[in-house]
């Protein structure tokens, strides 16, 4: 009797499929197992030898799939055989396919620098379950950006979170318990938001396919239900990227986590909400539909400038150097907040590359002070004087990203904040400008301090033993390519602007 | 210890059919309601009762902490096993359909693909929901008492 | 049924009421997360607003006087299964975030001794004065 049942949406194809195919399946696949193998052995070196595999095969896979995405276009993979929209379906096109290989990148150096930093901030017998939940999340935050379908992002973005909570909850402090707790209620309420939100679309047209949504969300019956749907979304991701007033857990989580999951979270876990609101507000419900009818752009644009300038304030007040960086980050999501409301090209394409570029910066600065940390186990800002001479290699790496944080001409930053200006003033938003101005000269005091006190103070703290090699060796290729990104200007504002132009130009045929 | 003869009976009584009632939800999952799910909180509250009659020291003698901790991650193994074997025989991760036979498939055999797909996985899931609810009980059970 | 077409504020009671208990559970539970200090209270509500979620999913699928989707001979109308997928795997995730949230409280007892938001709060302020 189960012969009748099959429809003919069970088709069978006729012949095998190579592993080329198979490419969007193992970029989430393989850290999952490498996850569970990790449980399994539990003892570090082999753990550290099976995430350092697992997570330098990432940005492989990751290649490939953009090479395949700029010459054949969208790859759409059915999930289990299954087509789309009935099945779930993975889906690639160039805005993702930067963001997977971003986020890889990220997660290899990141696995390559963590051994002896682990090993220095967490006890011998959790390490093991450390590198399984670092690959969890490393499965979640890439299954999050490569799936194609609304529910299967909520189950990665929980999948990834839960693995985030015990991250932070391994770090060294009592501290970090209270600051994993806070971030596990918040995140979670922002991931039911989501939910709710998606619920709520699902039951007005009946799909959870993100690009079908996309094709029948003007011909839902009726708007009001679709447009909260678009608010709870919104709020969901809101809280999940620490936008301005939903930011409240992120410094604490920063602060207290083992130095290299900070770096890791830091740099790929706002992102990749980051990209998913990109994803709905543009791809899937598309300008007309988010901006058209709903003041999202108005109040994204308050709430970033906000953000840009009372948590650049924050971080000047802050003591500790790990707690500094994490508002810095407040307020460059609030950069990249910016970029979405004023929706156009050339804001977009800041937005976008200032995703990149502070993904590179933040990773470079938090790798320095876990350079920092493992030498002399420093992290208050005053505890710092005198290590710039003491260690001139780290904090050479931790000035340089430090002046592409600030925005200064020939960094990373500069690209990205010259968009956002010349996007702001062809707006006519000139107290935009000048707000963008402001973030960036309270930026400079916050990096200043640190500097000035690393610099021309005499020193407090001793350094215990050097930074290990490949730890400095990869702060400094983050830090190169701060000063790349600033120089080759075309490679990183080409690509965003790639994206810009594939996301205005949103799903609907 | 002495006074509690009934409960202690009864718990015995029982136990075989719990676990005997969790199989059959398990096997069931194919067809109608049920699978690994219902199936494996089903298996770990047989334990689970088993641990409150008789402490959880003697569940952990039945039931070792290290197998618990152990089919947590078998399950997912075993789930994902069936992914890969899949995309070696030619079709999708999790393409069931393929996994007895090769591409091209008929329907004859897509179906039996079907049908030892799910229970192949749903085995997965039963092994890793009975591992997740005993490690949860066990790390929770008499903590904060013994020390 | 035509008394309540009268009353238009009763009739949207009376026929969306599963929205209105969605929204009931909801509201409860968002106001039970932000106003206790209780770390045990903010995880139970986060439990009933994860709930009211998985109402507000099921209660569209099912359709009156339809069966449960099991295919028989002679069946044509039958509540939509794909809700019940969807949920079953949102109560997973509650259960996965309400262990993992219970065994943080469990550690932060043991650490600060106690499990109230507030003097937590208080007890880190004087460390970080302290320092």
């Amino acid at each position: 009797m189960p012969n009748d049942l099959r429809g003919d949406e069970m088709a069978v194809s006729s012949e095998g499929m190579s592993l080329v195919q198979h490419l969007p399946a193992l970029q989430v696949a393989v850290p999952l197992v490498g996850s569970v193998l990790c449980a399994i052995v539990r003892q570090r070196h082999l753990a550290a030898a099976i995430t350092i595999a697992c997570s330098v095969a990432m940005p492989v896979i990751a290649y490939l799939l953009l090479e395949i995405v700029r010459e054949h276009g969208t790859i759409s993979y059915a999930m289990g055989g299954w087509e789309p929209p009935v099945g779930i379906e993975y889906r690639i096109d160039v805005v993702n396919a930067y963001l997977l290989l971003l986020v890889s990148i990220m997660g290899a150096l990141v696995a390559l620098y963590a051994p002896r930093s682990i090993a220095n901030e967490i006890a011998p017998e959790k390490q093991g379950l450390y590198y399984s939940m670092y690959l969890m999340c490393l499965a979640g935050l890439l299954g999050m950006a490569i799936t194609g379908d609304a529910f299967n992002v909520f189950v990665f973005m929980e999948i990834s979170s839960l693995a985030m909570y015990t991250l932070i909850a391994l770090g060294s402090e009592r501290r970090a318990l209270v600051a994993a707790f806070q971030y596990l209620v918040i995140g979670t309420l922002g991931a039911t938001f989501y939910v709710i939100g998606v619920g709520l679309i699902f039951t007005m047209t009946g799909s959870l396919n993100l690009y079908d949504i996309s094709q029948l969300v003007w011909d839902s019956e009726h708007v009001r239900p679709v447009i909260a749907g678009l608010a709870f979304i919104t709020i969901g991701f809101g809280l999940k990227l620490a936008m301005f007033p939903l930011h409240l857990w992120l410094p604490n989580a920063y602060a207290y986590a083992p130095t290299v999951a900070t770096a890791f979270i830091a740099s790929t876990a706002t992102k990749v909400a980051v990209y998913l609101l990109l994803r709905f507000l543009f791809s899937v419900f598309g300008t007309d539909y988010t901006f058209g009818l709903t003041p999202a752009a108005e109040i994204m644009m308050v709430l970033a400038v906000l953000a840009m300038i009372v948590a650049s304030l924050s971080a000047i007040y802050q003591v500790n150097v790990k707690r500094m960086l994490a508002y810095s980050s407040v307020a460059q999501v609030g950069y990249m907040l910016l970029g979405i409301a004023l929706v156009s090209e050339a804001g977009l394409t800041g937005g976008i590359s200032h995703l990149f570029n502070h993904a590179i910066i933040k990773a470079a600065l938090f790798l320095a002070v876990g350079c920092i940390f493992y030498s002399s186990g420093v992290t208050r800002i005053e505890n710092l004087a005198g290590m710039g001479r003491q260690m001139p290699l780290t904090l050479g790496a931790f000035v340089i990203a430090g002046l592409g944080l600030i925005g200064v001409p020939g960094t990373a930053g500069f690209v990205s904040k010259w968009y956002l200006i010349e996007a702001s003033a062809a707006a006519g938003h000139w107290w935009l400008v000048i707000a963008i101005v402001v973030s960036s000269v309270l930026a400079v005091v916050y990096v200043g301090r640190v500097i000035e006190v690393a610099y021309f103070r005499e020193p407090v703290a001793k350094v215990v033993r050097r930074p290990e090699p490949e730890m400095v060796l990869i702060t400094w290729a983050l830090a190169a390519a701060v000063i790349w990104f600033g120089i080759d200007t075309e490679l990183n504002a080409g690509i965003a602007g790639e994206a810009a132009r594939s996301l205005l130009a949103g799903w609907r045929e | 210890m002495i006074l509690d003869v009934i409960l202690r009976i009864g718990a015995k009584m029982f136990i075989p059919f719990i676990l005997v009632f969790g199989l059959y939800v398990h096997l069931h999952g194919d067809f109608g309601p049920g699978g690994g799910f219902q199936a494996g909180v089903i298996i770990a509250a047989a334990v689970v009762l088993y641990a409150i009659v008789f402490g959880k020291d003697a569940a952990v003698r039945v039931v070792p902490v290290w197998v618990v901790e152990l089919m947590v991650s078998l399950g997912v193994l075993i789930f994902c096993a069936v992914g890969v074997w899949s995309m070696f025989m030619g079709g999708e991760f999790l393409n069931y359909n393929v996994i007895f036979h090769a591409p091209p498939v008929s329907q004859y055999d897509a179906v039996h693909g079907q049908h030892w797909g799910v229970f192949l996985v749903e085995i997965g899931v039963l092994v890793t929901v009975t591992g997740t609810m005993l490690t949860i009980f066990y790390s929770f059970a008499g903590r904060g008492r013994a020390e | 049924m035509t008394e309540l077409a009268d009353r238009p504020l009763l009739e949207a009671l009376a026929t969306n009421y599963n929205y209105w208990i969605t929204i009931v559970l909801m509201v409860s539970g968002l106001f039970i997360v932000v106003s206790k200090s209780n770390m045990i209270k903010t995880l139970v509500g986060l439990g009933i607003f994860q709930t009211s979620v998985y109402l507000l999913y099921l209660s569209p699928g099912k359709i009156l006087g339809a069966t449960p989707p099991i295919m028989a001979e002679g069946i044509e109308s039958y509540s939509n299964p794909l809700p019940h997928v969807l949920i079953l795997t949102a109560i997973v995730v509650g259960v996965a975030t309400l262990a993992l949230g219970l065994a943080l409280v469990v550690r932060i007892h043991e650490a600060y001794g106690t499990i109230e938001e507030d003097e937590i709060t208080a007890v880190v302020d004087r460390e970080d004065y302290a320092e």
